[in-house]
């Protein structure tokens, strides 16, 4: 007779346990999901931002915020075509130099290296993106400018001849868009590198041995099986660091020269979208200037979207046929 | 060919290796105990140092990470549990879209938000610029960490009566531990280094101030001044504040590296 309490006690304790353990559950979920939530409303809240104070300028200049060049403050002209052409034209020379580099690298860790060799260089190679930008742009000024403007400058000019192609000529002032071209390689060059390292090992190992089997020799097989095979991954890894490129800062503003000119060579000074905004933002006299530094901001943020969106889809193709 | 490839292995590490040489040869000699503990001086007299620049800088660190980590792990947490939800999946996108933001793009929003409508630079302003940058890596690393805990354990302790939040949080967490302070460790090294998001948050400080509400100076914003500053010596005090900051860097990179060591083999970036 007297279990009888002691079970329906028992009961309830159970019960009472669930529920609370059901409430901490809930709360954990509602917690982490909330956490979660931050990262869209952050993407939201900065876009928003960012239009709203860009919008005087982009009603009020139009298209003529792209296609003009004529950057007056005072008159109240804002044409960032020079900022915009700045920033594709580093970012591509960017490119040129640090993809084959990148993939060479890339093929070298994942095919030839020795065993021991692979950790502390694969190390090294990811140590230059945790370089701060700062960095860069110190060493770019006190040593890689000094040896551009004695040395390679003038050697790509009047040693090779290169002075009769438009991309070479000018005077040798040091800070160019070469300059800043080759600081963003270096930068980008371990995104690119590690994208690619991680597609080529993703390569099947039948992909190579089909190839060896049919009498292909190492360097053969990866140039016709495995490359092929991790090409868009290791496009997206390119996009990935063409990301990084256009949207750099600091190295470029401290070895770019910051002269908003279009010009052919590349010796030549220039400017790029984010050195303007640096170099201009906390002293914007007007409204107007304000806003369209805002909204060259804005046209950034909207070309690194579309490139950085590029790169995640194609290194997620490559990485969804590795799990298929 | 395949000499080449040996080639570019040699390129690619060259900068490296030349710029932390640099910084040895360039920077070093400007360091000294009183580099740490004294003020910067003016233009002309000898000496002085960046301690309102290197406290600026832990303080702004401070700062990014009461923000940026607990978001980032919870978000985390939420992709390794909730894994195909439409939620998780979009925030996956944006948070890879985030890391590829440009960080002068968040200084400018940090701008707009924290300090147009107060009306003055602050730390504060700074620090969660820097914390909106940490969220996205922390969420990504965390996620991944968590992945890599097997499913059994986790089900092991749902079947000894575990709620599932004491699950997540005191077996699968506890877990992947080392991995998530590796990431952490990872996005704070990225961070510390930052200049352009504190360009017009921070703003950087002369003089000694630890207010959060107030102006401050951090080592990045400082090494762009002083580099770009006319002044030989200050040139000097750029790079020693670049060798102080990439020591910085270095430290904790190498961290957490041995931090996943012990555990999972292979360390994870």
């Amino acid at each position: 007779m007297t279990s009888l309490p002691v079970e329906w006690l028992e009961k309830d304790r159970r019960k009472l346990r669930v529920d609370a353990s059901a409430f901490s559950d809930k709360a954990y979920e509602i917690v982490t999901a909330a956490c979660a939530l931050v990262v869209p409303t952050l993407v939201v809240a900065i876009a928003v931002a960012i239009f709203v104070a860009a919008w005087p300028a982009f009603s009020k200049l139009g298209f003529s915020i792209i296609t003009s060049s004529d950057w007056d403050v005072a008159a109240g002209h804002f044409g960032a075509a020079p900022a915009l052409f700045g920033t594709l034209v580093s970012s591509a020379v960017a490119l040129i130099i640090a993809t084959p580099l990148a993939i060479g690298i890339a093929v070298f860790l994942s095919e030839f290296s020795p065993l021991w060799l692979r950790q502390p260089i694969g190390f090294l190679v990811d140590l230059l993106a945790a370089v701060p930008s700062v960095v860069y742009g110190l060493w770019g000024i006190f040593v890689l400018i000094p040896i551009l403007r004695q040395h390679v400058m003038p050697f790509l000019r009047d040693t090779l001849h290169l002075g009769a192609t438009p991309l070479f000529t000018g005077p040798a002032y040091g800070p160019s868009m070469l300059a800043a071209g080759i600081i963003l390689a270096i930068m980008a060059l371990p995104y690119i590198s590690s994208v690619s390292r991680e597609v080529l090992m993703a390569v099947p190992r039948s992909q190579r041995e089909a190839a060896l089997a049919l009498g292909a020799t190492r360097w053969e097989m990866i140039r016709d099986a495995v490359i092929p095979y991790a090409k868009s991954g290791i496009i997206g890894g390119i996009m990935l660091g063409l990301g990084r490129a256009l949207g750099e800062t600091m190295a470029v503003t401290m070895v770019i020269g910051n002269r908003a000119e279009i010009s052919a060579s590349l010796f030549a000074p220039g400017y790029t979208m984010a050195s303007l905004i640096a170099n201009q933002f906390s002293e914007a006299t007007n409204d107007l200037h304000l806003s369209a530094l805002m909204a060259v901001g804005a046209i950034l943020f909207v070309i690194t979207l579309i490139v950085n969106a590029i790169a995640r889809w194609l290194v997620w193709t490559v990485s969804r046929n590795r799990a298929a | 060919m395949i000499g080449l490839t040996y080639l570019c292995a040699v390129l690619a590490t060259l900068p490296l290796l030349l710029i932390l040489w640099h910084l040895i040869v360039k920077g070093a000699s400007s360091i000294s105990l009183a580099f740490f503990t004294h003020m910067p001086r003016p233009v002309g007299e000898p000496g002085g140092g960046m301690a309102n620049a290197i406290v600026g800088t832990l303080i702004l660190i401070g700062i990014a990470s009461a923000i940026g980590l607990p978001i980032g792990i919870g978000a985390g947490l939420y992709l390794a549990e909730k894994k195909s939800t439409p939620l998780a999946h979009s925030v996956r996108f944006l948070a890879d879209v985030l890391n590829g933001l440009p960080s002068i793009v968040m200084g400018i929003f940090a701008w707009q938000v924290l300090v147009r409508p107060i009306g003055h630079f602050s730390a504060l302003a700074g620090g969660v610029a820097l914390g909106a940058m940490m969220i996205p890596l922390v969420t990504r690393t965390t996620e991944e960490m968590l992945l890599v805990v097997p499913t059994s354990l986790r089900e092991a302790a749902l079947a000894l009566g575990y709620p599932k939040w004491r699950t997540s949080i005191s077996v699968v967490l506890r877990t992947a531990l080392a991995g998530i302070v590796t990431g952490a460790l990872v996005a704070v090294a990225r961070i510390a280094g930052e200049t352009a998001p504190l360009l017009f948050t921070a703003l950087g400080n002369q003089f000694w101030s630890t207010s959060i509400r107030e102006p401050i100076a951090a080592l990045p914003l400082q090494i762009f001044t002083y580099a770009t500053n006319a002044y030989e010596e200050l040139h000097q005090l750029a790079w020693a504040g670049a060798l102080v900051l990439i020591s910085i860097v270095l430290v904790i990179s190498l961290a957490a590296r041995f931090a996943t060591r012990s555990r999972f083999g292979a360390p994870v970036d």
